[in-house]
């Protein structure tokens, strides 16, 4: 139930929706949730509904944690 | 695609799982509770507890919201389908569930009630608005990630005015059940033990991660809120084994990619003005628990079904005597605990919740485990191995290396189909044995076989 997948805005709507693009899948979901997204940010979506916007910054950083060798850096 | 596959890269899975197995102190044991059964289902389907030192042990928790909800709201939701005039809108993942008698909606709608499978609330709307004269009911279920998204629904229908929708709901409240779990007196005789928990990620995302603050600093528990890719999941338990040898119990966050600590204000203002919270709830396994569920404020009641259908009232039905299901769900048990599990229920035929939701841990030990330990095709012809972690707690890493059986190579033999980048994912169809003794084979599988 909880399942949600990252997408990227393809188009917003006036009606507080967005068509999102998952990997080739064009989906229009609501946007209602989350307010001042432009086109080409990722948002996290939930039985049609973007729950949060997904940060570039803080997803580079887990990535640049993960490949850490050994602990310096602690998360 | 991006945020997804750079988080499933099998070597550098690999890389941090040595990581753990070097912080994981050996002569201590770790007990770490999953709380989603959405990472429940990670663990399983990309083989994360064979990657884990066998002192690292995973609990399974009740974070799966069809798996919580009791027979009893199940069997309102039947009786408001059976309805003359009714729709009954629902997520998928409820159409299979049984309920009393073993009568699912699946079964319902079978047998001439009106009920339509949705993907979200949205489309609860769009029906409402197509059908007039019928009366539209939504079988809202979830914890806090998809209540907003009713919220979002039930305040269009006041504000169309639209008189033929209402709202089932029974969404419910990710604190109150690890209350609960930390509170259960089989926590305090020792039975379940919880050492500190990966915590829900999308449930976060609304809430924020300020809601675990007090379970850090009263119960003493470190929580990692957790996204849902493998390497999320490992790095998740990385830093709750580091804060354990630290001594630490703070709440951190590795999703901060899709959480931040205040959550998603937008959506918890709007939840506070549509819902409130129940006095009690009965939750599957959990028991009755206060404040733990929300219901429609009185404002909203023209929009409440169980107000709209004062008849169908909600009445305790115990859950098949021989399903494990409660004990599962409160992390006292394992699948492969229960009884029945692989025999009498299977996803085809469930006798419980947890065997058919797509986040339930028996559905993950079915998928991706039942053949575990079981020899690879063309191999030799030998009575499989059943050990390690789906078939035994007691059973360490050393013991199944003595006995030959288990592990991540085996797993790997016995399922050609997984690549060691971890990107592929099993069939979806199985070769069934039927009670007779003839094989169904896979239809999809270019052999016709596992």
């Amino acid at each position: 139930m909880c399942l949600a997948l990252p997408a990227r805005v393809s188009q917003l709507h006036d009606d507080a929706t967005a068509t999102v693009d998952l990997g080739g899948v064009r989906q229009r979901v609501s946007v209602a949730l989350v307010d001042g997204l432009a086109v080409d940010d990722f948002v996290v979506v939930h039985v049609g509904y973007a729950l949060s916007r997904v940060d570039p910054e803080e997803a580079r950083r887990t990535l640049a944690l993960l490949s850490q060798a050994g602990g310096e850096g602690q998360p | 695609m991006k945020y997804v596959d750079e988080y499933r890269d099998g070597a550098l899975a690999r890389e941090v799982a040595e990581r753990i197995a070097r912080e994981a102190r050996p002569q201590r044991q770790y007990h770490l509770m999953e709380f989603c059964g959405g990472h429940t289902h990670a663990l399983c389907r990309y083989g994360l507890m064979d990657l884990l030192p066998s002192n690292v042990r995973m609990v399974h928790g009740p974070g799966c919201p069809v798996c919580v909800l009791p027979i009893g709201r199940l069997e309102q939701a039947v009786a408001l389908a059976r309805k003359p005039g009714v729709i009954l809108c629902t997520f998928g993942d409820m159409m299979r569930v049984p309920g009393k008698d073993r009568v699912s909606l699946m079964r319902a709608r079978a047998e001439g009630a009106n009920i339509k499978m949705v993907f979200g609330s949205g489309d609860a709307l769009k029906l409402a608005r197509a059908h007039p004269d019928r009366q539209v009911v939504f079988f809202a279920i979830g914890f806090e990630t998809t209540t907003p998204t009713t919220a979002v629904a039930v305040k269009a229908a006041a504000d169309a005015g639209l008189s033929n929708l209402s709202f089932f709901v029974n969404h419910v409240l990710t604190p109150s059940a690890i209350d609960a779990i930390l509170g259960a007196p089989e926590a305090k005789a020792g039975r379940i033990r919880v050492d500190g928990f990966v915590g829900p990620g999308h449930v976060s995302a609304i809430t924020g991660t300020a809601p675990y603050e007090r379970f850090a600093r009263e119960g003493k528990k470190p929580i990692v809120v957790s996204g849902f890719e493998p390497l999320d999941m490992l790095q998740s338990i990385e830093m709750l084994v580091r804060q354990l040898n630290e001594g630490r119990h703070e709440v951190e966050n590795q999703y901060s990619r899709a959480v931040v600590r205040e959550g998603n204000a937008k959506a918890q203002a709007l939840v506070a003005e549509i819902f409130e919270p129940r006095a009690s709830f009965e939750w599957r396994g959990l028991g009755t628990l206060p404040d733990s569920a929300l219901q429609l404020r009185a404002r909203y009641a023209a929009w409440d079904a169980e107000k709209k259908f004062p008849d169908v009232r909600y009445s305790p039905v115990a859950d098949h005597r021989a399903c494990a299901c409660g004990e599962i769900l409160k992390g006292l048990k394992r699948p492969t605990d229960c009884a029945i599990f692989g025999t009498a229920c299977t996803p085809e035929s469930p006798v419980g919740s947890c065997m058919v939701s797509p986040e339930g841990s028996c559905a993950a030990y079915w998928l991706y485990g039942r053949r575990r330990g079981a020899p690879a095709r063309g191999g030799p012809r030998e009575r499989p191995q059943r050990s390690g972690w789906w078939r035994a707690d007691s059973v360490g890493r050393g013991e199944r290396a003595r006995t030959g059986g288990g592990g991540w190579a085996t797993a790997r033999a016995a399922r050609p189909w997984r690549s060691s980048s971890m990107r592929s994912s099993p069939p979806r169809s199985t070769t069934a044995t039927s009670r007779r003794g003839t094989t169904r084979r896979c239809s999809t599988c270019p052999a016709g076989a596992w």
